[in-house]
């Protein structure tokens, strides 16, 4: 039997045993790469227990101070028993929930927590540290970490457990530098790639089963962003449910707003028009579709259960900072507690119902900062129930358009997917959910 | 890009010329810098064919290789290069002044001057950077040796291309880069990358206009290309019958004077505009933080002449512990590069208004006494209100600075019709009311930033030996071989 | 594609299509949104002798310095059998290539001729799976509906039952590198050879992925005139080449919205029928279109902000003129609401520009 043939739980079960099997075994590391929720975190948590449980010492990467806590409260929750350390800069406040963990030392020196068994910093912190050693590391979020500080805090574990989504955004630099392009160590390029460079005999698992991505949006992410590797959702076409308490009125917002309940998808597609990147009208289409998604009083109703859907389940993505302010701006009291930011720091993050603003929209030219594939993967792959698109007419146009003149550096492994590709899939896709604005 | 910059692009088609972008000079002009413009043979990496430099506008040194394909006759070149390029560093440093001890203890001194390079244009630095690796690997020994001064040459260009990498240097400066960063053309960026073209937008010769004098200036026959790469034409119809003739008559003087002759006609030309780009800058008031910049300059320049003697070539490519290192100092510089040059010059800050990192107004309101006394000791809280039209795009709570005096800190109450609330935090003295002066009154103009120019402290790094397994472990040393000194230079 | 052929054969006026290689149809992807590039490259029309008869001639000829010493390094790495082609695959890329047939197709007669004996070494390769090169082969690719024939200077060898393009540059490859424009240009036109290569072991009745995305770059290592060997992965290249020659076949859109008597032959009514055919004009043309100066001439008469660069005309959000972006900024003319947001920017920005000169004056 394959893992193909297995249901979706007991698949998933099978990596991670596979995974707990290599933590046991001789590898100096451990790669695991997962889609968009695909359970990474429960993954880093039962690591940490298995570890723990076998009497290791284990230092725990994390890349943000948000992250870093996430980590503690479930780790907190899910092995009470483990004593956990938070190591912390100096002006890090401790949220109320990593307070109320009975379990849970915070301290700014590692000597203070020498007696913990495990021992949670962002990369950045233990980056300061100079001496010290543990046994084992988890490194979270790995594809999103910059070599050059797995350089820095790789001699402060022997072995370590790398877990990442590789199709996400990749790190970036405010320099532009080409001279390490081919090395094997470019500090440019992420741990995970690094890594992988200089120990290509370490196992690499996948993560098979994404439990966030309804089964409407699974296999269109899964083709158009990880189109060799593949995964599937959790969850049946009839296992979630995304419905109204209000009825809409007609507009053509709700005809998208029930193309999404229905479907999991909608394109809410404004006239072609070459627009500033702060597109005032997609600004405020953006906005509007959010807030009204709020008035309408959803509930989804999925494996765990009916909720309604509330404004902290709600987020908005753009690419751009600006076009955040802007939306920030137009969303008004309605839409109080909606989440709305780049797709940067949306990485990560889950929410029930998503609107994005699509990269392309307006553009007379497309950047190669507009066509990464990480952005666009980032942005379609935070939702559970449904993700609403905002774009203008005329991006397969803009895309047939591109010039493809993009230089090349001997040495450099090609990146997949390619991000012209991948616009493409999504948009093939999004076509069958167009609403055009003002019906 | 921005809108502010492609609105100066507007301007400069409409004016016909090119119109500034800075209201200061944000480049180090040294009083008597080594202008150096390279010409290379077509088809070679590196294989130069001449050089014309000097610090003295009306006194250039031509250089020249006559017949470019033979290898002793390029290391004869290297060689006078070398002495002259060697005499200008020897010649530049100035004093050893003396340093307050570091915190080890150890003597600390900077030279108070250092030796500037000016090259027409990228493709200058490229050549140098080039040149550096052909030449710093060469024995002084052996089957291959070569003069002494070739390798340190070698080590010299190698030093002066990677200090171009770094945001904010001008020990090496790129003509072209340096009026681009005051300047606003109405053409591409691409077309920029032509030295001539570039100044005819910046400074019409009599009687011509920017577009003219552009159009003119894309003639090769009327203004030979800024090198390195010589203008195809050129090689076929004037330089490769002189080379003919030189291998003709076996090296004859004559002959090498008309290779020369040819290749001065090529150079001169570009000579003048170097010195006429630098005419423009030097005209520009220097910005208040070149100095600052050019200090960091001169100490890195101690540091290598210091300690030139006992080094080894620079590597063929960073280790990975140097890479890192090389990235992380790249990135502070970048940082405070660039907002430096926004506190030094308003229509830099311009370009962070526009984008809502900053605004710009008039103080409608102020309290300068205001207290905060919700802690247990009262601290010295003023708030002044700025009416902007700026779009501003910073959240209540983010910290800000101000323009004019970044010591004067605060941080964002609210932002409102009627303006920006700033509530001040640092820069009003130690006492519990403000020194006077530091507190912006009613009618004040005012700017402030979310830029800072404090940049984060210098990260930690392994040794080398340490290099983890991750990285795939310590590297090789390095070992000079006879191999470095055989390597073909052809 | 049979029915606009009559339509392109107009447009030439007579004269015979042009010939494609490799360089040309890698060309053809630097700016697909460009009608006025794509139809005269998909009806064959000589735009190297239009822009002359134009009056913007390119004045790019090569130096005989470059010349020689590209010449010189193929007919180094070639000589003898390609021995040091051999000795650098197997010593330096540490690959098993084994015993090696060696099979020059120069000099033998026609390009049909050559192209069916290419055509035959092929095909008995793919059946005895044995390494073999071939020196001057002789491919064949459709473009357009016209067959192109493209000369590799190139040599394909078998690695594994898999076909490899070699591509010989003189360009340097120094400590591992070398300019990514020029990779890049190589890649290009390596991608070329892969697809014609893969089309006609196809149509021998093979898998085309017999031949590998795999390429060999051979170019001088650093400052010498040895050669060194780079793999090179131009699937990326294949990707975007295979779109495009797609695209070729669509010129039946761009030729319905064209006069019925549209030609290009070089005569005084050239300009008026260049400019009959929209271009999407950027700075960087100039690197890949033998039109570009008059393409560029035509962006600035009439102040296309273009003619500037993309990033500025994103930047304008999409005013396509000088004029019209700077009335926006003046404030003189009352902008239509599409164009309100634009023309609060360039306000802002004006006022801005104009504080800071001001203050420092």
């Amino acid at each position: 039997m394959t893992v193909q043939d297995l249901d979706p739980s007991a698949a998933a079960g099978a990596v991670v045993d596979d995974v707990l099997a290599d933590l046991d075994g001789s590898h100096r590391g451990v790669v695991v790469d997962s889609p968009p929720g695909a359970g990474k975190s429960t993954l880093v948590v039962r690591a940490a227990g298995h570890l723990a449980a076998a009497g290791e010492r284990l230092m725990i990467v994390a890349q943000t101070n948000e992250q870093v806590d996430d980590l503690i409260e479930r780790i907190a929750a899910e092995h009470p028993a483990l004593t956990v350390g938070r190591l912390s800069a100096a002006g890090y406040l401790p949220p109320d929930r990593v307070l109320a963990c009975p379990s849970v030392k915070v301290a700014q020196k590692a000597d203070d927590l020498a007696d913990r068994a495990v021992v949670i910093a962002t990369a950045a912190k233990w980056a300061t540290l100079s001496d010290g050693s543990w046994p084992w590391a988890i490194v979270d979020e790995a594809y999103q970490m910059r070599s050059d500080m797995l350089l820095r805090i790789a001699g402060r574990f022997e072995r370590a457990l790398f877990v990442g989504d590789p199709g996400q955004l990749d790190p970036f630099s405010s320099v532009e530098v080409e001279r390490w392009a081919g090395l094997t160590w470019d500090p440019m390029r992420s741990a995970v790639a690094v890594l992988l460079a200089h120990n290509p005999e370490l196992p690499v698992h996948r993560l098979p089963v994404s439990w966030r991505l309804p089964a409407s949006a699974a296999p269109v992410v899964s083709r158009a962003f990880y189109p060799f590797t593949g995964f599937r959702s959790g969850t049946g076409p009839g296992d979630r449910r995304l419905e109204y308490g209000a009825g809409g009125m007609g507009t053509s917002y709700d005809h998208a707003l029930d193309e999404a309940a229905r479907s999991g998808w909608a394109l809410y597609e404004l006239p072609a028009r070459h627009a500033l990147r702060t597109d005032a009208e997609a600004v405020q289409a953006t906005a509007a579709l959010a807030v009204r998604v709020l008035q309408r009083g959803p509930v989804a109703h999925s494996e765990r259960g009916s909720q309604p859907v509330r404004a902290d389940r709600i987020a908005i993505g753009a690419a751009h900072r600006d076009q955040v302010a802007a939306i920030r701006a137009a969303l008004g009291p309605h839409g109080t507690g909606i989440t709305v930011d780049t797709a940067n720091r949306l990485q990560g993050r889950e929410y029930d119902v998503t609107v994005v603003l699509h990269p392309l929209s307006g553009r007379r030219d497309a950047t190669a900062f507009h066509l990464e594939s990480g952005r666009l993967c980032v942005l379609t792959s935070r939702h559970r129930h449904a993700c609403l698109v905002v774009a203008r007419a005329g991006i397969p146009e803009l895309l047939d358009a591109h010039p493809s003149a993009e230089p090349v550096r001997l040495g450099v492994p090609v990146r997949f997917p390619d991000g012209w590709e991948a616009n493409q899939a999504i948009l093939a896709h999004l076509a069958q959910h167009r609403v055009a604005a003002h019906a | 890009m921005s809108a502010l910059a492609a609105l100066a692009r507007l301007e400069a088609v409409d004016a016909r010329r090119a119109v500034p972008i800075a209201t200061v000079r944000h480049c180090h002009l040294a009083d008597a810098p080594l202008v150096l413009i390279p010409l290379r043979l077509a088809g070679e990496a590196a294989a130069p064919l001449a050089v014309m430099l000097g610090t003295d506008r009306a006194d250039p040194t031509l250089l020249a290789v006559p017949q470019p394909r033979n290898r002793d006759l390029r290391f004869a070149f290297a060689a006078e290069l070398a002495k002259v390029v060697l005499e200008h560093v020897e010649a530049s440093r100035g004093a050893a002044e003396e340093l307050p001890p570091a915190k080890d203890g150890t003597e600390r001194v900077r030279y108070t001057e250092a030796p500037q390079v000016i090259v027409p244009n990228t493709g200058g630095v490229a050549f140098l950077r080039l040149l550096g690796r052909s030449t710093r690997f060469r024995s002084t020994e052996g089957p291959h040796a070569v003069e002494p001064s070739v390798p340190a040459l070698g080590r010299w260009a190698t030093w002066f291309a990677e200090r171009h990498d770094r945001p904010g240097s001008s020990l090496l400066l790129a003509a072209t880069e340096a009026l681009r960063l005051h300047w606003a053309t109405g053409q591409s960026a691409l077309e920029d990358g032509n030295l001539a073209a570039l100044l005819g937008w910046i400074d019409p010769p009599d009687g011509l206009d920017g577009p003219a004098a552009a159009a003119r200036a894309e003639d090769p026959v009327r203004c030979p290309p800024a090198g390195p790469a010589t203008d195809p034409t050129f090689d076929n119809e004037v330089l490769a019958p002189a080379v003919a003739a030189y291998d003709a008559t076996d090296g004859d003087p004559r002959a090498e004077e008309r290779v020369r002759a040819a290749l001065a006609g090529q150079l001169t030309p570009t000579w003048d505009l170097v010195w006429h780009a630098m005419d423009l800058l030097r005209a520009l008031p220097e910005g208040a933080s070149v100095p600052r910049r050019w200090e960091r300059d001169r100490d890195a320049f101690t540091l290598f002449h210091q300690t030139f003697a006992e080094g080894v070539p620079q590597a063929r490519r960073d280790t990975a512990v140097a890479a890192a290192r090389r990235l992380h100092a790249l990135e502070r510089a970048q940082d405070a590069y660039d907002a430096q040059r926004a506190f030094d010059d308003p229509l830099v800050m311009a370009e962070h208004r526009l984008n809502g990192q900053a605004f710009g107004g008039v103080v409608t309101e102020a309290d300068p006494t205001r207290l905060d006394e919700s802690g247990k000791r009262p601290k010295l809280r003023p708030r002044v209100r700025v009416a902007t039209e700026d779009p501003v795009r910073l959240d209540a709570g983010t910290a800000v600075c101000s323009a004019e005096r970044p010591a004067l800190k605060g941080r964002i109450v609210e932002y409102g019709t009627g303006g920006v609330l700033v509530e001040l935090t640092g820069g009003l003295g130690r006492k519990l009311v403000p020194e006077p002066g530091t507190v912006p009154a009613p009618g004040d103009r005012v700017c402030f930033t979310s830029l800072t120019d404090a940049s984060f402290g210098p990260a930690r790094f392994p040794e080398r030996e340490d290099t983890p397994w991750t990285h795939g472990g310590p590297p090789a040393e390095y070992v000079p071989s006879d191999a470095d000194a055989a390597e073909e230079w052809s | 594609m049979t029915d606009t052929a009559p339509a392109l054969d107009r447009l030439r006026a007579g004269a015979p299509p042009r010939n494609h290689d490799a360089r040309t149809i890698a060309a053809l992807t630097a700016n697909p949104g460009c009608a006025r590039r794509g139809l005269l490259d998909a009806a064959g029309v000589d735009k190297d002798a239009v822009a002359r008869h134009l009056g913007f001639g390119t004045p790019f000829g090569q130096s005989q310095f470059a010349i020689t010493r590209g010449n010189a390094f193929e007919a180094q790495v070639k000589a003898d059998g390609c021995a040091e082609l051999l000795a650098l695959l197997r010593d330096r890329l540490g690959l098993d290539v084994g015993e090696v047939g060696y099979d020059d197709l120069d000099d033998e007669g026609g390009r049909e001729f050559r192209h069916a004996r290419t055509r035959k070494l092929l095909a008995r390769a793919l059946d005895d799976a044995q390494g073999t090169l071939f020196d001057h082969p002789l491919l064949r690719l459709d473009i357009g509906g016209t067959p192109a024939y493209l000369e590799p200077d190139v040599i394909a060898f078998q690695l594994a039952g898999r076909f490899h393009v070699v591509e010989i540059k003189s360009f340097a490859v120094v400590d591992g590198q070398a300019e990514p424009e020029q990779v890049a240009a190589a890649a290009r036109q390596a991608a070329v050879y892969v697809l014609a290569l893969r089309e006609l072991v196809a149509d021998l009745g093979h898998d085309p992925q017999r031949v590998s995305h795999e390429v060999f770059l051979v170019c001088p290592e650093n400052f010498s005139n040895r050669p060194s060997a780079t793999p090179l992965d131009v699937r990326p290249q294949l990707a975007v080449l295979r779109r495009q020659l797609d695209r070729l076949t669509r010129v039946d859109a761009i030729l319905n919205g064209l006069p019925p008597d549209l030609s290009f032959a070089l005569d005084d009514g050239l300009g008026a029928a260049v400019r009959t055919v929209e271009a999407r004009y950027a700075p960087d043309c100039a690197a890949g279109c033998e039109l570009a100066y008059f393409c560029r001439d035509e962006a600035r008469a009439c102040g296309a902000t273009g003619a500037l660069g993309r990033g500025v005309r994103d930047d304008l959000g999409g005013v396509d003129t000088v004029e019209a972006a700077l009335d926006l900024a003046r404030g003189a003319a009352d902008p239509p609401a599409e164009l309100a947001e634009t023309a609060a920017l360039l306000r802002t920005a004006a006022r801005l520009r104009a504080e800071a000169l001001g203050g420092a004056a």
